[in-house]
């Protein structure tokens, strides 16, 4: 099951931001969430990196709870996509991956409209990504 | 004409048709900047640098490459984006002796075919395009470097050149702290 999926760019500005089963919503702002989000990737990430006993390159790739699993994805060139699902799904990562490659790449960054670093606005990609969301086998598990 | 029967991919384009609309480009921008070189050489790098930027993103998808942690993997990964671009695999030489500079050599430059440089333009960088491409491209994925044309072959020389230097690694932003 798929809950909600956060785009950053490598500064940290939230490009795109959706939501699909989230029955409970956030207790705070959404503004607040996105930016509480951005701060413990960075805080996990550079933690993560100064524990490691070698040198990583990919580094963190998710965490689980009993409730959720959050798994992420960062692009060497500092694109982070995050994805909230159950905790039964599996290769989200290379989920976030095809997505990368099948979405975002082809209805944003070919978008001669879309100006690198403000929020995605096209409906195409919206609903491209609605598609390609509701058409994984994780979209569907429910597991508890 | 006779039918092809080979199948060809529509995201593809012929060579010559790159070959050519970039012909006609380049001479579009010679005419909108009233034939001022040095401008055209600045606009056709800033051109190629603007095309790095969003290229980058649709290499990495491609190969899943992970981030270079030194200059030789850089410049394989380069190499793999000529192939993958425009086809054609020149060749890494030239190192510097700290390994933070090297080369790209390669004798079949799809954008010169058919072009000739009439003399009064001997100092258009013709190809600067590929050299913005690199430069938007690395800046991307947090390397500076400096990108230029050494040898070019609308100049007479054997095969075209182009040097990537190493300029230094781009700090990955931090949010601003909560002051």
């Amino acid at each position: 099951m798929i809950n909600n999926l956060y785009i950053f760019d490598k500064y940290g500005n939230l490009l795109y931001y959706d939501e699909w089963n989230r029955p409970k919503k956030g207790e705070i702002k959404q503004e607040e969430e996105q930016k509480l989000m951005y701060g413990m990737l960075i805080s996990i990430k550079s933690f993560v990196n100064r524990l490691s006993p070698t040198d990583t390159r990919e580094g963190f790739l998710y965490y689980k709870t009993n409730k959720y699993a959050l798994h992420y994805l960062e692009t060497p060139s500092g694109l982070k996509f995050v994805m909230n699902t159950d905790v039964a799904a599996m290769n989200v990562r290379e989920f976030l991956q095809q997505l990368y490659g099948k979405v975002w790449v082809e209805y944003v960054v070919r978008d001669p409209l879309w100006e690198p670093g403000t929020e995605v606005t096209s409906s195409l990609f919206k609903s491209k990504l609605d598609d390609f969301v509701k058409q994984s086998p994780i979209f569907g598990i429910r597991n508890i | 004409m006779s039918r092809q029967n080979t199948r060809l991919d529509q995201k593809k384009v012929n060579t010559e048709l790159l070959t050519l609309a970039y012909g006609s480009f380049v001479t579009q921008i010679l005419h909108d900047q009233n034939l001022n070189i040095d401008e055209v050489n600045k606009n056709l790098e800033r051109i190629g640098y603007n095309i790095g930027l969003r290229l980058i993103e649709d290499f990495l998808s491609r190969t899943a490459a992970p981030r270079c942690l030194e200059m030789r993997e850089t410049a394989d990964r380069i190499q793999q984006a000529f192939r993958i671009y425009l086809n054609i695999q020149p060749a890494i030489t030239n190192w510097s002796s700290s390994s933070d500079e090297f080369s790209l050599i390669f004798e079949n430059n799809p954008l010169i075919d058919f072009v000739e440089l009439p003399p009064e333009f001997s100092n258009l960088r013709y190809s600067a395009i590929i050299c913005g491409c690199i430069r938007g491209a690395l800046e991307m994925v947090q390397q500076e470097v400096q990108c230029f044309l050494v040898q070019d072959q609308l100049k007479s020389d054997s095969c075209t050149e182009i040097r990537v230097k190493f300029i230094r690694r781009l700090e990955d932003a931090i949010p601003a702290g909560e002051d």
